[in-house]
């Protein structure tokens, strides 16, 4: 089976999502690339290294910098005319386009696989991860989003693709971008961290996450993160969200501060290797997630914590 | 401008789902089922819309049991939609048939917004939308966390991984909502009263003439691994060994 990668990227380099979804995509078959952006040469050698890769396609063009949905699936359309799968990470951008090129081929899509069990036949969760779903296909065309912490990375060296260049219908005018506002952070990316510390409602504002939760994740050398309560409260920006409708991860150890444990941001953490849990509410429903629990006041536990590290 | 809203009725997002003992799904009997909370916010933001000038009429849809009329639908009315239409089935229809439906629904009604939810919270799929827009060949603004309208456009703001984006869309545009773009009212008493004499146009999924038959087959459906009773610790030192002992601390 040939199946085209929707490689991730911020016009410069190949974004860590991209390798989750290269290891899926090989389990499948032949494994080709499809690097979309606006000079984007550079992203297309990089893609080329990655093991296993064979042909990298790159659509060079200013309808494509921005991976607007309207102009990026029309291509991806035309390219499923010589793959038999295309399989996107399930980023927010991933998540935007595949869709559209489902309907585009008339398919239905399979979202956030977390395994290939067949050419056909793919595991997936559904109910906020409290059910896992076994499904079988019976379209012709496969297209596919992967949940990144399913799926090991493909190694960035050791492959050697042949770049090739595309074109497509280019831009449709339906939409423009306007612009974006990117969270600064020089702590680790949240999904690629191997630990996480995350805060919830019970920090009870801005100034004490940041004082509390901070100087602990940077003692760890941990990506920060956070429930949809802090966010929603506005303590931290929404791209800190852990949960059903914010980032899914599973890192090493996740450390969840002032967090009851709702279902909803269960649903973004429970593969996490280790969880450890601290809470004054010995009752909290995290408790029954958690590796290592400690009951008490967070206010006391993790200055006194980030102090004894 | 006329807004269509096209909502879901889902097992409400508090009730813990059960996996069925023959692995066929999950246990929908006897359990409290809800409009699905992204649709809610779809609707807070249309009739926001309407309030403020910008729409002039919204329309909820929605493709599911009979039984969605008087609580979904009516919930929506109460809420500030002006009328209904119900696409009644039994059968569980995939995102491609529900926007293939919607298309024609869409036709039929003419909106120059189509609001949704990014994602129902029962198969997690967040396909419709997008599938909608490239069906109608709209363009679309997923995962919305601010919507303004403006001349032939509409400005929406996204919440994409790693902050914010924002896109210029041409009308007819197709929206999906995130959960910061609004907090959906209360349906109060009073309005869910005058909702009932607000008009649910009834159809069946065979007035549209198009081909929903499902296209994944799903051969079974289990809880996911548990995970091992933890322990719990009784103070920061022991804390920081454990801490050691995996490796995070040194």
């Amino acid at each position: 089976m040939k199946t085209l990668v929707w490689v991730e990227h911020d016009n410069k380099h190949v974004k860590d999502a991209t390798l989750a979804a290269v290891t899926a995509a090989s389990q499948l078959g032949e494994v080709h690339l499809l690097v979309a952006g606006l000079g984007a040469a550079a992203v297309a050698d990089e893609a080329a290294k990655i093991a296993g890769v064979g042909k990298v396609h790159l659509a060079d063009e200013a309808a494509y910098e921005h991976a607007l949905a309207e102009n990026v699936a029309p291509l991806i359309v035309g390219l499923m005319d010589s793959h038999d799968a295309v399989v996107f990470p399930a980023t927010t951008t991933g998540k935007n386009i595949a869709p559209r090129v489902a309907a585009g081929l008339d398919v239905m899509q399979i979202s956030d696989i977390l395994s290939v069990e067949g050419p056909d036949t793919f595991t997936r969760p559904i109910y906020a991860g409290n059910a896992i779903a076994t499904v079988q296909t019976s379209d012709k065309k496969l297209v596919i989003t992967v949940r990144g912490t399913a799926f090991a990375k493909a190694a960035t060296s050791g492959g050697s693709g042949t770049v090739e260049a595309v074109s497509g219908a280019g831009d449709k005018g339906l939409s423009t971008f306007a612009g974006a506002e990117i969270a600064e952070s020089t702590r680790p990316e949240l999904t690629a961290a191997k630990v996480i510390v995350s805060g919830g409602r019970a920090l009870q504002n801005s100034e004490n996450f940041h004082a509390i939760i901070e100087p602990l994740a940077d003692k760890l050398g941990a990506a920060v993160g956070a429930s949809r309560a802090a966010v929603d409260a506005g303590y931290v920006p929404n791209d800190y969200q852990v949960g059903q409708t914010g980032k899914i991860v599973a890192p090493e150890v996740y450390i969840a501060i002032g967090i009851s444990g709702a279902i909803q941001h269960l649903a973004g953490m429970k593969d996490s290797k280790t969880i450890i849990a601290i809470n004054k509410d010995e009752d909290a429903p995290i408790f029954q997630v958690a590796d290592i629990g400690l009951v008490g006041d967070l206010f006391k536990i993790v200055p006194e914590l980030t102090e004894k590290l | 401008m006329k807004v269509l809203v096209p909502v879901k009725r889902v097992l409400d997002y508090n009730v813990k789902p059960r996996v069925k003992a023959d692995g066929t799904g999950v246990d929908l009997a006897n359990v409290k089922m809800s409009m699905n909370p992204f649709d809610e916010i779809a609707i807070e933001e249309a009739v926001r819309l309407k309030e403020k000038g910008a729409a002039t009429e919204v329309v909820v849809v929605t493709i599911g049991v009979p039984k969605a009329e008087t609580d979904i639908l009516l919930t929506a009315r109460a809420m500030g939609a002006d009328r209904a239409i119900l696409i009644a089935t039994e059968d569980e229809i995939e995102p491609l048939g529900v926007a293939k439906l919607l298309a024609k629904v869409a036709e039929e009604e003419q909106p120059g917004l189509i609001i949704l939810g990014k994602q129902a919270i029962d198969d997690d799929s967040n396909q419709t939308g997008q599938m909608l827009a490239a069906l109608l060949g709209w363009s679309q603004g997923t995962f919305a966390s601010k919507v303004e309208l403006g001349g032939n456009g509409v400005k929406v703001t996204r919440e994409v991984d790693g902050g914010l984006e924002t896109v210029d869309l041409k009308l007819p545009a197709i929206v999906t909502t995130d959960l910061r773009l609004n907090e959906p009212r209360y349906a109060t008493l009073p309005n869910i009263m005058k909702a009932k004499s607000k008009p649910v146009a009834k159809k069946t999924v065979a007035d549209y003439g198009v081909d929903v038959s499902p296209r994944l087959k799903t051969l079974k459906v289990v809880e996911p691994g548990k995970r091992q009773a933890g322990i719990k610790v009784g103070s920061v030192d022991e804390l920081v060994e454990k801490l050691k002992g995996l490796g995070v601390a040194k």
